[in-house]
């Protein structure tokens, strides 16, 4: 199975999580104390793997049959999802049992997920990004549902369920037509052989089904539709891992498996596709985010428009591009899991408080909690010196530098639209009267989550530095 | 390289210090205040020591400190004044304190907030002086908004969160173009240099070998942000509502170092990186500029609102700065240097006088004032002071500024034309006139409005907060050399830059020693 010590160390983190998963299945049938125990041996598991894929990110090797990669990028992508899951899991403590979803399974399926997400970023083959795509999609319908007697969180899962599959159905048609044309499923050999598999009709409508099926993943426009629903119907935590994890993996995927195709022989190929998308995203997002009153289907269509600044990156297709991407899915994660988890905290019970009025006057009734979501509402807008304005930045670079400069144009247009609605959320709290003064109850353990994320994306700011060299040195 | 590394604690004072004030307690807002004015005032003495040790007779960057900060993208933490930016620093940390003690008894609500976001401000002001680094810049210029976003939208008047949001959205929608300028510039580095780059001073002998149909486009993305900022006419009114919502002290800072750093810009990004397209531009933009200083000197008359009317006066006076800008002689960008300063002097006490009579009438309507010579004299004194130094009275600073300015624009060989100076010189006479008028209607004939009865007159703290920049209005005004000496020699070698951009090797401008690697 492995040929020696070390490819067994380089997939450890997998590892952690998979024996993880079976660990947390005993806890959760023997132990009495178990709504105790289950989260924080998440927590912790996912903070092992993390801080493991992190320190190990410099070996990099093909392990498993050619099946999985590992280092690099690859451990990036790791760490993002593991220290993002912890994060959701620190907020879904206090969360999920105000909310009414307390079942031992929530925390296990959780982390059937992130085993979902890191076997698409590592994946060397189509049949594990299928493996790991479902395993994931199947783990965040059921999460999306988890409280069975909420009309909406059934409809939510049940909508993501449906156009979920539907997805699902174009990347395995992809698949089946990249077989069909290459006779192999290994994505380093259908890399090598790209410029001679271009030239059959039958593999370009493959790719083409295949990034079609993952658009839906990433939510782009014309494939968001389910995304505000599934965003507003979901218990928030579960929506916070949604649009940081799943979109994160998603765009794992696609760079592990495509990326080469845009850089390669054929590059212009599919610009034409990447960047439509990416303008219309960017600016459906911006333009209809404007507006909604409620905060969750506000920052659901800020996800959409994120997916957009995204897609430019994969039609700029170089080198610079798979920094920037990487980058920029660190930040967002981060600012997103952080926006989320303040909005966990504010919302009540029954799902009230979700209205963006509600934020009214938080700046002198919870000054920190005002001044955090202030942090994550600039670093969203791009504005320096916050983790989500070097992202664009970087973004940037990699169009122009491939002569997408009017890519790169509409981008900052967007943002400028963009900015209208983040600072909305600033000005409530900040230059308004609270409306009613209904009780706010914080929690250390999704302060201490939320504190984490911001302190992140004001690092990832001042010292992008930092992720970047990490990030150059393996491209 | 030797390093300095002077100018990086001129900026980490205000930065560490703002986060120190956070921790005072709230019911202490004296010792607040204390603490702000204090760290500000060390700034102050240090940027002094600056200028005592700076080299006027150098044109390069000085007090140069460089360190490598990403070093995948080639980006440096890239610190550096020469002349111009001196003075604008100086400007910088003379105000700071002096507005923070001017509002001392205006803000009342939120001292510590007020305090933070204050010296925040100061640290973007300053950071956008002295950066070397496009990228560092762009952090500096955009990062400087939000602090100012809530002074407005917290402690400002009645319309004050449109004021806030339509300030924050204008400058920002035209910085965003700059940004994708910045990249794209630092992306052409990359053919002549073979590394990718955003070193203004490497970018200074690359930019210029841009091609002309596309350096045109690169000047308006640069120009088009920092006309918003200026404000250049037709792109002027975010100003009137944010500086009538502004707080006193916003006000000060908006109109006394924030314009400035639209026209810094121009002079330090747009007429050096692109000289062929500033030459072609620079009718059209001078023609607005002229339009600017006449177009407020206009609307400033009918106003009835002081505060709306000081800050028409600013449209106007800052169409002199830039028309002084792009008349591309070492005289008129002297004057328009010299301008920037005598501005944020003059336009500065102005504020500050609105404010002072402000906190006591809570009113602003020259029409509730009249004959308040007698009552308050001592303000009156003021007030007039710093009207005639706005209006440009031979012996005060504004002379200086707007005489350079007109003589440089009258020979200057780019515009080719005198009746520039004639148009920019009527608005010297209009501002004589509404700046009198509305004297006249404030101070003098008889008292109308019961209410100014027993209005007490200008304490010593307000006192002490104008005397230091009556003084300096004075000084520049008697014997502006002090002063025009500091930015000689880099205006100078603007100008030099200007008319030879690619003939000038970097050897030649002395630039040998920044060309790393």
């Amino acid at each position: 199975m492995f040929n020696n010590a070390q490819e067994f160390f380089n997939v450890l983190p997998i590892i952690i999580i998979g024996t993880g998963i079976v660990i947390s299945l005993l806890i959760e049938m023997y132990s009495k104390k178990s709504d105790f125990l289950l989260p924080w041996f998440s927590v912790f598991m996912f903070l092992a793997a993390g801080l493991h894929s992190l320190y190990y990110v410099g070996d990099v090797s093909i392990v498993l049959q050619n099946m999985l990669a590992t280092g690099g990028n690859v451990n990036v992508f790791h760490a993002i999802f593991t220290l993002g899951a912890a994060v959701v899991t620190l907020l879904s403590i206090d969360y999920i049992k105000k909310y009414g979803a307390y079942f031992g399974e929530y925390y296990i399926i959780l982390q059937t997920s992130v085993l979902g997400m890191m076997l698409m970023a590592a994946a060397k083959d189509l049949f594990v990004i299928f493996l790991g795509l479902e395993i994931m999609s199947v783990s965040f319908y059921i999460l999306a549902g988890m409280n069975r007697k909420k009309l909406n969180a059934n409809e939510a899962s049940l909508k993501y369920f449906l156009l979920g599959a539907f997805a699902t159905g174009f990347i395995v048609y992809g698949i089946a037509l990249i077989y069909g044309s290459a006779h192999t499923t290994s994505i380093d050999f259908i890399t090598a052989n790209f410029s001679e598999l271009i030239k059959n009709l039958l593999f370009i409508a493959g790719v083409l089904l295949f990034l079609i099926g993952f658009s839906f993943k990433i939510a782009a426009f014309p494939f968001h539709m389910w995304v505000p629903d599934v965003y507003e119907g979901s218990p928030t935590t579960v929506a916070a891992l949604f649009s940081t994890g799943g979109k994160a993996a998603a765009f794992s995927a696609i760079l592990a498996t495509l990326f080469a195709l845009f850089n390669g022989p054929a590059g212009n190929l599919f610009t034409p596709y990447l960047a439509v998308i990416s303008v219309l995203s960017m600016f459906y997002g911006s333009i209809v985010a404007i507006a909604q009153d409620n905060i969750k289907r506000m920052l659901a269509y800020s996800s959409i428009s994120h997916a957009g600044y995204l897609a430019i990156g994969l039609a700029a297709g170089n080198h610079d591009a798979i920094a920037g991407i990487v980058f920029y899915l660190a930040a967002y994660t981060f600012m997103n899991l952080a926006a989320f988890g303040i909005v966990s905290l504010i919302e009540g019970k029954n799902e009230t408080n979700l209205s963006i009025n509600s934020y009214a006057g938080l700046g002198s009734r919870k000054p920190l909690l005002a001044a955090l979501l202030a942090i994550i509402m600039f670093s969203l807008a791009g504005i320096p010196p916050f983790a989500g304005f070097f992202g664009k930045y970087y973004i940037f670079i990699a169009a122009i530098k491939s002569n997408l400069t009017w890519l790169a144009l509409l981008g900052v247009l967007s943002s400028a639209i963009s900015v209208y609605f983040y600072l909305r959320i600033v000005v409530l709290m900040y230059f308004k009267p609270s409306e009613n003064d209904f009780a706010i109850e914080t929690n250390n353990n999704a302060m201490i989550a939320i504190i984490f994320s911001v302190l992140l994306v004001i690092l990832l700011g001042i010292f992008p530095g930092t992720l970047i060299d990490l990030v150059t040195r393996f491209i | 390289m030797e390093q300095n590394s002077l100018l990086t604690y001129l900026i980490l004072i205000p930065l560490i210090g703002s986060f120190l004030i956070l921790f005072i307690k709230n019911d202490q807002p004296n010792l607040i205040r204390y603490a702000a004015v204090g760290i500000s005032t060390i700034a102050f003495l240090l940027s002094l020591v600056i200028y005592f040790q700076f080299d006027s007779a150098n044109s390069d960057f000085q007090f140069i400190n460089k360190i490598e900060w990403i070093k995948g993208l080639n980006i440096h933490y890239h610190v550096g004044i020469d002349g111009m930016s001196l003075l604008l620093v100086l400007l910088t940390t003379f105000l700071t304190p002096l507005t923070l003690i001017s509002s001392w008894s205006g803000i009342e609500s939120k001292v510590k907030e007020f305090t933070f976001f204050f010296l925040m401000l100061e640290v973007g002001m300053l950071g956008v002086f002295i950066s070397l680094d496009l990228f560092l810049f762009y952090i500096f210029w955009e990062a400087m908004l939000i602090p100012m976003y809530f002074i407005i939208g917290i402690w400002g008047g009645k319309e004050r969160v449109y004021a806030a949001i339509k300030f924050f959205i204008y400058t920002m929608f035209g910085s965003l173009l700059m940004l994708v300028a910045i990249v794209w510039l630092a992306v052409y580095a990359i053919g002549p240099l073979g590394y990718f780059t955003t070193n203004l001073i490497e970018l200074y002998s690359v930019a210029p070998q841009i091609p002309m149909n596309i350096q045109i486009w690169m000047f308006l993305a640069f120009a088009f942000s920092f006309a918003i900022k200026v404000p250049l006419f037709p792109l002027h009114t975010w100003l009137p509502d944010a500086h009538v919502q502004a707080p006193t002290a916003g006000s000060v800072i908006l109109a006394g170092v924030l314009l400035k750093m639209g026209t810094y810009g121009l002079l330090r990004f747009n007429l050096p990186l692109f000289p062929e397209a500033s030459i072609a531009a620079a009718p059209y933009i001078s023609v607005l500029a002229v339009i600017g200083i006449i177009y407020g000197a206009l609307v400033a008359m009918v106003q009835t609102d002081v505060k709306k009317l000081v800050a028409y006066s600013s449209v106007s006076h800052l169409g002199f700065v830039v028309l002084g800008i792009f008349a591309m002689t070492q005289e008129s960008i002297q004057g328009a240097v010299i301008q920037m300063v005598n501005h944020g002097l003059s336009t500065g006490a102005l504020f500050l006088l609105v404010g002072v009579i402000y906190e006591r009438t809570h009113t602003r309507e020259i029409a509730d004032y009249g004959g308040i010579a007698k009552i308050v004299p001592v303000f009156s004194f003021a007030f007039m002071f710093a009207s005639l130094s706005s209006v440009g009275l031979p012996g005060l600073n504004g002379f200086v500024g707007e005489f350079l300015i007109l003589l440089g624009s009258f020979q200057s060989p780019i515009l080719n034309s005198w009746w520039y100076t004639v148009f920019a010189s009527s608005g010297v006479i209009f501002a004589a006139v509404y700046l009198l008028w509305m004297y006249q209607r404030v101070v003098f004939g008889p008292v109308t409005n019961q209410k100014l009865v027993g209005l007490k007159d200008m304490n010593a703290r307000e006192i002490f907060v104008l005397a230091p920049i009556f003084i300096f209005i004075v000084w520049i005004g008697i014997y502006p050399g002090t002063f025009l000496k500091v930015s000689d020699r880099s205006t100078a070698k603007v100008v030099k830059q200007m008319y030879n951009p690619v003939k000038v090797s970097p050897v030649e401008l002395g630039l040998n020693q920044y060309l790393s690697k």
